[in-house]
């Protein structure tokens, strides 16, 4: 919404500074997003807190001139001389505006030409140049004919767009006044809040300017007395669903005449960002924006034409199935049911709300005009122009939904505006047919209420008072207030909820700024612990300790892209996803399955950029449910590492690319922080890994994730280095059940303890995993670690075979062991071995 | 053999026991002085004074000499004893110095070569600034209430005061899925509806975060997905002015004490009477910087109280209980705080990002 300074100054009596309004409006819920300025004075300083732009037309400079006389240029044809007087003295300006080659050697002009003038010195806008290019004024000789001023156009003075000629000031413009005190501006632009549709209009707008600042309103008038005879008989009206159509209303004007429109109303307009066409269009435009009430203007002789001669009617429907309608802006529309469509006998004449006919528009020809105001079902009308994705200033607030008392007033209106520019008789009366009137609600509330609420005490004549100023009829009965929702405005609902719309309506006229804060008294709720949380938190520190970087990532993708996780020769089974019915991007059409494969995403992007990469994510995948409307939303966790071990250093260079066992060192020192205890790891088939290394992670039989080198042939179909890339997925919900609600410490050792070798040879099966098994079952509890510290293949202990060298740790927390002691917990751990494994003793 | 030989014999052992010790004492001091650490001390004091030295034989042999020559000689070699020890604790001691300002003098790093780097994780920035949303809140009483990213249309607007064709729907741009009725969230509010839901009728102060989507044009300025951080007070006495209060406290921990709030209307189905919070610029202090757009001021969240037919969808009675809630993007106050100019670097883990964290 544009709203010029001037025009609203029509309705309410503000002063304030430039920005001081800006501010009242924002804080009345009409939050200003730019000020423009277009002539006034420009607010000083560097802090704004809105965004200005615009040109000042200072005083001295930019006058109101006239022009007596039009002479050709000498020397060029498409250039004039226009003798003119600035209030100073007459001056002869240079000018190539075509507007005024008509008065070209015409002689002495009988009526003057009020123009705007721009004397030497003067910055304005480049009226050639595209965009907004200022440039001053300078002296220049152009064929042989000095120039050092300028009659200006709107664009020049930043008024709009239009460079066409220059502007033509109304008649009675005063010579010589200063320009920007003659129609110096500044518009406000705001977005009008879903709820406050009775904002959209330069009335609506003053109003709630004048109920903050306590000002009067004043409304606006008639002006063209009604002379025509009545309306009555001339057009008649049928409305088939009142659902749909609650009111409609036509008004007549006969024998007008299309023309431009007084210039301070075409520049009101185009400030307020709508294009002037003719006097009879530029009245039903002004008035919407006045009132809020859109109009629509039909050819009457047209539709009596249509009606076969006979006086029209017009009747609203829905649409018909395969029913069509061509618009104004000449594009056929194919209707749905839920479209209303305003007809006459002979067929559809407009989309009800959005947008007329081609047929019955008005043309510069158009001699009478029958206006139509009406109210529509704010739904449909929604429907209709999404469906159509169609746009019009009348769609914009009918499907915002209008009061009905509107309709008559803005045809009225109309029809005055459109006899006071066109000229033309107002028929006498309106068609009015209101099947459905609107009940206006009447919500009662307290003063407690309020205190209850807002949390101070306003006493309730102050409620009164604040409630009337936007025009609520306040009924006082004891300590309640009734009160009564003013004819322009359908956001005040019944009931309870009514009340709360009054108290937004109270809070907002008060000032949300007066109300002081407070700290919560009301009673603290049942204190409840999120364990989920705390535990995906405690997951992420353990992580980051660990050495890895978290990342978040895209829950969007595709399923191509997360088919890129098996090699490209493995078909597995098609699988759901969540589906995106509007996706913005080819990329994103799906909900994630899998954190992997934006996992290895992100790896790609980053691996040339570090030479050591440790990444992980905790988040949720999606996973549609048969038979579910809505899908399981588990949270994952993925691990990725590629590249080397060590970082580098100036004086060392440990060189070393992370493996498996990096990872799974990874995996290992997390299980164990988080305490999940009593952990194996067994091989793990999964397609995204290489067969060999590939690991389950279990805690008993509950599958914890898989992790393990990157498949080859995965790693070929992402752009990433030679060196291994090590992933793992993990299932959080699963992990963070094991964790234990508490875990016990064991106490520090006072006995020593006796250290020990052994070496054994095994048959290269056998997994290490075994081995360590036996030795902790037969060491028990006196032995307190085994840790495997090289491994060995080699002739001498034959083809087939290795060696695992272990150092074993004896304590007893009772005693010092005795040589005798260990030598037969060794010699235990040694048969063990034997008899389970069939191992051999390295010496 | 004659007494006189005797006596004489005894002379000339005297004078040579006496010239060994001499001699060991003289070789002992030279010797000593030239040695410059440790190692040789300690191999001299093998040589000169442990057990196979000259000395110590000496001593040794006491018992064979005859009685009147052995005050004499022990005398003699004990203080030539004690004289070398002295020598040497002394010299330990001048070698330890020498040492100790060798090193001193010629040990120089550059300390302006670079350290070692230790390997380290981190954080990504969101969880960051979450948690410190998430503690702030917990030091007033605030837990926090997860609830599910693809939502019903009905939790997402319908049950909000959001009915189908309702002006106010244009405010979000919805990802549709192809499950008619099924959205991707659009905001954290309708986990309102579950908390409330789940709690009716305790009292309620709980703040609710997530990933949240919108139809929109990735841009600088704009994502599909991002976080929404929401509160939640729901009970019998829960005023306007506690909203006030409430985001105020949270906003000055936040930002720092000082910076002042301001509370703007606005419209948003699910509260009412709505605003939106200005806080003063805590770059510039409110001077005005191109961080503010020279305002002085930085939107930071809406708010308002909660509408009485969320409330009733929520299970609580609104003649009874009344409500606030407010919401938040947890991108943008990192984007305002470490000077992050383009939203997309959050989802895009640039490790040369992340790492700044």
């Amino acid at each position: 919404m544009q709203v010029p300074l001037s025009w609203l100054k029509d309705y309410v009596d503000v002063d304030l500074p430039i920005e001081e309004l800006a501010r009242v409006m924002t804080m009345a819920g009409m939050e200003v997003e730019a000020i423009q300025v277009v002539g006034l004075p420009m607010p000083e300083g560097e802090k704004h807190e809105f965004k200005i732009s615009g040109l000042s037309w200072p005083e001295d400079k930019f006058v109101v001139a006239q022009i007596n006389e039009v002479l050709p240029h000498p020397d060029a044809d498409r250039l004039i001389l226009c003798k003119l007087d600035d209030g100073q003295g007459e001056r002869t300006v240079l000018t190539g505006a075509p507007n005024l080659y008509e008065y070209k050697g015409t002689g002495p002009l009988d009526k003057p030409l009020k123009v705007a003038y721009a004397r030497l010195g003067s910055v304005l806008y480049d009226g050639h140049k595209p965009g907004w290019e200022l440039t001053k004024l300078k002296k220049a000789r152009i064929r042989g004919v000095v120039s050092d001023s300028m009659v200006c156009s709107e664009k020049e003075l930043g008024i709009s767009e239009e460079h066409e000629g220059v502007i033509i000031l109304d008649d009675d413009a005063p010579t010589g006044m200063p320009l920007a005190e003659y129609m110096g501006d500044v518009v406000y632009t705001f977005e009008v809040l879903p709820n406050m549709v009775r904002d959209a209009c330069i009335v609506g707008v003053a109003r709630e300017i004048a109920a903050v600042l306590d000002k009067p309103l004043r409304q606006p008038q008639l002006t063209v007395p009604v002379t025509g005879p009545s309306v009555e008989g001339q057009a008649f009206i049928e409305i088939t669903d009142p659902n749909l159509n609650p009111r409609f209303v036509l008004g007549l004007v006969k024998n007008v005449e299309a023309r431009p429109s007084p210039y301070w109303v075409q520049r009101r307009l185009r400030l307020a960002g709508t294009r002037p066409i003719n006097s009879i269009i530029d009245a039903t435009n002004y008035c919407m924006l006045e009132v809020n009430e859109p109009l629509h203007s039909f050819d009457y002789d047209v539709l009596v034409k249509r009606a076969g001669g006979k006086a029209p009617t017009i009747i609203t429907r829905s649409a018909n199935p395969g029913e069509s309608l061509v618009t104004l802006d000449d594009v056929e529309h194919k209707l749905e049911p839920y479209t209303i469509l305003v007809t006459d006998t002979a067929g559809a004449l407009s989309l009800a709300g959005i947008m007329g006919g081609l047929e019955s528009e008005v043309t510069p020809e158009t001699n009478n005009v029958l206006l139509e105001a009406a109210n529509w079902n704010f739904i449909n009308v929604r429907k209709t122009m999404k469906a159509d994705h169609l746009s019009s200033e009348a769609g914009y607030r009918f499907s915002r939904d209008l009061h009905p008392e509107l309709a008559p007033k803005g045809v009225r209106l109309g029809l005055d505006r459109i006899a006071l520019w066109s000229g033309g008789e107002i028929a006498e009366g309106l068609v009015d047919v209101y099947p459905k009137p609107y009940e206006d609600p009447v919500v009662e509330i307290t003063g407690e209420y309020v205190e209850r609420s807002l949390g101070i005490h306003i006493p309730i004549e102050m409620i009164v008072e604040l409630l009337t100023r936007l025009e609520f009829e306040c009924r006082v009965e004891g300590q309640t207030i009734f009160v009564k929702s003013p004819d322009h405005r359908t956001d005040i609902g019944r009931g309870v909820i009514g009340k709360a719309d009054v108290l937004e309506e109270v809070a907002r006229l008060y000032g949300f700024d007066n109300i002081p804060a407070s700290r919560i008294a009301d009673e603290l709720p049942p204190q409840r612990r999120n364990e989920s949380l705390e535990r995906e938190e405690r997951l992420r520190d353990v992580l980051a300790r660990l050495g890895l970087q978290e990342i978040i990532t895209y829950r969007f993708t595709t399923p191509e892209a997360e088919e890129r996780l098996v090699p490209p020769d493995v078909k597995l089974p098609p699988v759901d996803y969540v589906r995106l019915a509007n996706p913005i991007a080819a990329d994103r059409t799906v909900l994630r399955r899998t954190l992997l494969n934006q996992m290895l995403e992100v790896v790609e992007r980053n691996v040339r950029q570090r030479p050591h990469l440790a990444l992980f994510e905790v988040g949720a995948v999606f996973l549609p449910i048969e038979g579910e409307l809505l899908p399981a939303e588990p949270r994952r966790l993925a691990l990725a590492m590629t590249g080397q071990r060590f970082l580098p250093a100036w004086d060392q260079n440990l060189k070393g690319e992370m493996d498996f066992f990096d990872l799974k060192g990874v995996v290992e020192s997390m299980l164990a922080e988080l305490h999940i205890e009593d952990v194996t790891y067994a091989p793990g088939e999964h397609t995204s890994f290489h067969p060999g290394k590939c690991a389950n992670v279990w805690r008993g039989d509950v599958l914890l994730g898989t992790f393990g080198e990157l498949h080859p042939l995965v790693k070929e179909r992402f752009d990433l280095e030679k060196a291994p890339v090590l992933a793992a997925e993990l299932d959080v919900e699963a992990l963070l059940r094991q964790m234990p609600m508490r875990f016990e410490t064991v106490p520090v050792p006072v006995y020593p303890p006796v250290l020990e070798d052994l070496a054994v040879v095994v048959d290269e099966a056998t997994p290490a995993a075994a081995v360590l098994d036996v030795i902790r079952k037969a060491g028990g509890k006196l032995l307190e670690g085994v840790f495997l510290f090289d491994i060995f293949r080699g002739p001498q202990i034959g083809a087939g075979k290795k060696s695992l060298a272990y150092s074993l740790i004896y304590r007893s927390p009772d005693k010092t062991l005795s040589d005798k002691d260990t030598k037969k917990l060794r010699k235990k751990v040694i048969y063990m071995l034997e008899k389970e494994l069939d191992a051999k003793l390295r010496s | 053999m004659p007494e006189q030989d005797i006596t004489q014999n005894q002379e000339e052992l005297l004078e040579k026991l006496q010239q060994q010790l001499s001699e060991v004492r003289q070789t002992g001091l030279d010797l000593l002085r030239t040695l410059q650490d440790e190692e040789g001390l300690q191999q001299w004091r093998s040589n000169f004074l442990m057990r196979r030295a000259v000395i110590t034989e000496i001593m040794r042999n006491l018992s064979n000499l005859p009685p009147e020559m052995r005050p004499v000689i022990g005398q003699a070699a004990n203080k030539v004893k004690k004289e070398l020890e002295a020598r040497l604790k002394e010299r330990f001691a001048e070698v330890k110095q020498a040492a100790l300002t060798h090193s001193l003098n010629s040990e120089r790093l550059d300390v302006t070569l670079p350290g070692r780097k230790p390997q380290h994780g981190g954080l990504h920035p969101e969880t960051e600034v979450l948690r410190e949303i998430y503690q702030i809140f917990a030091e007033m009483g605030f837990q926090v209430y997860r609830s599910r990213d693809v939502e019903t249309d009905e939790y997402n607007f319908e049950l909000l005061n959001i009915p189908a064709h309702h002006p106010a729907r244009d405010m979000w741009d919805t990802f549709f899925t192809t499950k008619e009725g099924v959205v991707l969230r659009t905001h954290t509010s309708p986990g309102q509806i579950r908390v409330m839901r789940e709690f009716a009728p305790d009292p309620i102060r709980v703040i609710l975060p997530g990933m949240c989507y919108r139809y929109e044009q990735i841009s600088a300025r704009s994502e599909i997905q991002f976080h929404q951080v929401e509160l939640l007070v729901v009970g019998r006495n829960i005023t306007f002015g506690d909203l006030k209060g409430t985001l105020n406290d949270f906003v000055r921990r936040l930002f720092g004490r000082e910076v002042r709030t301001r509370l703007r209307p606005n419209h948003f189905p699910f509260t009412e009477p709505s605003a939106e919070m200005d806080v003063e610029c805590f770059i510039c202090g409110g001077e005005g910087c191109p961080v503010c757009k020279r305002s002085g001021w930085l939107e930071i969240l809406g708010c308002g109280m909660v509408h009485p037919t969320v409330l009733k969808n929520g299970g609580y009675d609104p003649e009874v209980y009344s409500g606030f809630a407010a919401g938040m993007g947890p991108e943008r106050i990192n984007m305002l705080r470490h000077k992050i100019e383009d939203i997309r670097y959050f989802w895009a883990n640039d490790v040369r990002f992340l790492e700044q964290f």
